[in-house]
């Protein structure tokens, strides 16, 4: 089976800034794809691409099968898209926006009520369905934009940024149902928001300075952190001195650092090590308020990727 | 199809649902009010026809047509909905074509609503109503190149300001292309073949020859030409957007 989003050496260049550089990807059924990057490192620009709203310079996008530039009208049949800031015509109702929305993918009468009345009520929407939309909070103009995209049920979803300017409270609901809708589509979202990959997404793509830089799902990306299966013992200082030199005399340990009341115990080779300094603290007898392995965060691996590869890239970019 | 009537339709509605419309039609009837009769003499010619209503509609559609246009992609590409709109299953020609006549439909309806000087014109004597519908046929196919040309250049710019200004500009030319004044200077150094091509030009000359009564079709077929150029400048435009 072909991927639903296939992306192949995808690249664009505005005056000298190279925004996108030959960046390829392919989204499977059942996959939710997290776009992350610093601002500007292109992710809007890819999304646009795929989008078909704006033309790469080189490299070719297809949307379940059909390529974005050749046979656009196909291709925007089957995604929904969202564009950054979540666009919409400000004199409109909700209402009278989604319906225009509906006419133009196609749907008319009962059918265009039946999906409009749906999708607000799987957003939330409903009680704002007759005010003007330049009235509405930040929020509910987010959700009228998530509206239009999902109207039609699309196989692919395409959304920039979904949760920017949301309340905690509506971000949950947001990635709640995008984890709902994921089994049955392909999606991509882009963030800068880090939990959010933990939350939604089985797959995160890095990018920096348009290049991809990491490529994995969220776990396979924190295995990268430098602080991924460090062992942290918090104890007082006077226990932390004892258990010091035998700790990094362990096997599995490459070296130790105190910080605070914590020690670091950092293994050689990413090896899981707490067992290790579990028996050496029991056998010691003291007294320890924790013991634990750290998985590693995404925003130390986020940090590190997009930061000193980003140097190594405009050299080698010139 | 039911795909470009909802573009077209929305369109249509947006101006009425802000006071533009209203502001519009007001300010063009009363204008067009003001020089048939204090300008063109209604009364004073003593003749039952619309020649003095028709003579300055060239002049009025020069500044009020590209203020129904201006907005009509610089507003989508300033609020950001241009990438919405493009990225539904719509072409740019669709999307052209549906701002177009939704804006050729809003004109129509502001000069319709100029019918009571045609009644006033049939109580007070007999005119030919025959030249008046060719004059109102004249005015409503140079309308439609004033908005093409608008619409194009809207896409120019986020600024309706600019987009405005351009469209003036350009219009400006096709106006006045046949004036004395113009005619006089081409005609001091180009060929005769040039003249009669920068002459035959003006929206002017070929308004007026229309609204004598001669519904000729080379008029009509010019009108139509200038709005096919422009309108298909404009869909050049918008794929040069997507380019940029």
């Amino acid at each position: 089976m072909t991927a639903m989003i296939e992306v192949a050496g995808l690249s664009k260049r505005f005056g000298a800034i190279q925004a996108v550089d030959n960046i390829s990807l392919a989204v499977e059924k059942g996959e939710v794809l997290g776009f992350l990057g610093p601002n500007g490192a292109g992710k809007s620009t890819t999304m646009k691409m795929i989008a078909g709203f704006l033309e790469p310079d080189a490299g070719r996008a297809s949307v379940c099968g059909f390529d974005v530039a050749t046979h656009p009208i196909e291709a925007k049949r089957r995604f929904g898209y969202m564009p950054e800031g979540a666009p919409s015509y400000n004199e409109m109702t909700p209402l009278g926006f989604l319906r225009f929305i509906a006419g133009v993918r196609g749907y008319s009468g009962q059918e265009a009520d039946e999906r409009i009345k749906t999708v607000s009520r799987s957003i939330q929407l409903e009680s704002v369905m007759y005010q003007p939309i330049d009235t509405l909070s930040r929020g509910y103009k987010r959700r009228v934009g998530l509206a239009a995209a999902l109207l039609h049920d699309p196989e692919v979803l395409i959304l920039d940024e979904p949760t920017d300017g949301l309340d905690p409270n509506q971000k949950h609901e947001i990635r709640t149902l995008i984890q709902e809708m994921a089994p049955s589509k392909a999606i991509i979202i882009s963030t800068h928001i880090l939990e959010e990959v933990d939350a939604v997404c089985s797959r995160a793509v890095i990018i920096a300075r348009g290049r991809i830089v990491a490529d994995g799902t969220p776990a396979e990306l924190e295995a990268r952190s430098a602080m991924h299966n460090v062992v942290s013992v918090t104890a007082n200082e006077e226990t932390l001195a004892q258990i010091l030199e035998p700790i990094a005399a362990l096997n599995k340990i490459a070296r130790v650092e105190i910080d605070g009341r914590r020690l670091l115990a950092i293994p050689a080779d990413g090896a899981d090590a707490l067992d290790d300094v579990r028996v050496l603290v029991r056998q010691r007898g003291v007294s320890v308020s924790d013991i634990r392995l750290e998985r590693g965060r995404l925003e130390d691996v986020f940090r590190t990727v997009t930061t000193a590869r980003t140097g190594t890239g405009a050299g080698s970019a010139q | 199809m039911s795909t470009a009537l909802t573009l077209f339709r929305r369109e249509f509605v947006s101006y009425f649902v802000t006071p533009v419309a209203y502001v519009f039609i007001v300010i063009f009837l009363a204008l067009l009010g003001a020089m048939t009769f204090f300008l063109g003499g209604f009364f004073g010619r003593g003749q039952a026809d619309l020649a003095p209503f028709f003579a300055f509609h060239a002049w009025l559609y020069l500044l009020l047509v590209p203020a129904v246009s201006m907005r009509l992609w610089s507003d989508e590409r300033k609020t950001g909905t241009i990438e919405l709109l493009l990225t539904l299953p719509v072409s740019p020609t669709q999307a052209v074509l549906a701002k177009f006549f939704a804006a050729w439909t809003f004109a129509a309806i502001a000069l319709a609503l100029t019918f009571p000087i045609w009644l006033s014109v049939n109580y007070l004597g007999n005119p030919d109503n025959g030249v008046i519908v060719a004059g109102y046929v004249g005015s409503l196919v140079m309308a439609g190149a004033f908005l093409a040309i608008g619409s194009c250049f809207s896409t120019v710019s986020k600024n309706q300001v600019i987009a405005f200004v351009l469209s003036v500009i350009v219009s400006l030319a096709f106006t006045v292309a046949g004036t004395p004044l113009v005619l006089e200077f081409v005609s001091g150094w180009a060929p005769r073949a040039m003249i009669d091509v920068v002459a035959g030009l003006s929206f002017i000359a070929n308004f007026d020859a229309i609204s004598k009564g001669v519904l000729d079709l080379v008029n009509l077929v010019y009108f139509l030409s200038v709005m096919a150029l422009f309108l298909f400048l404009n869909v050049v435009f918008v794929n040069t957007l997507k380019a940029r």
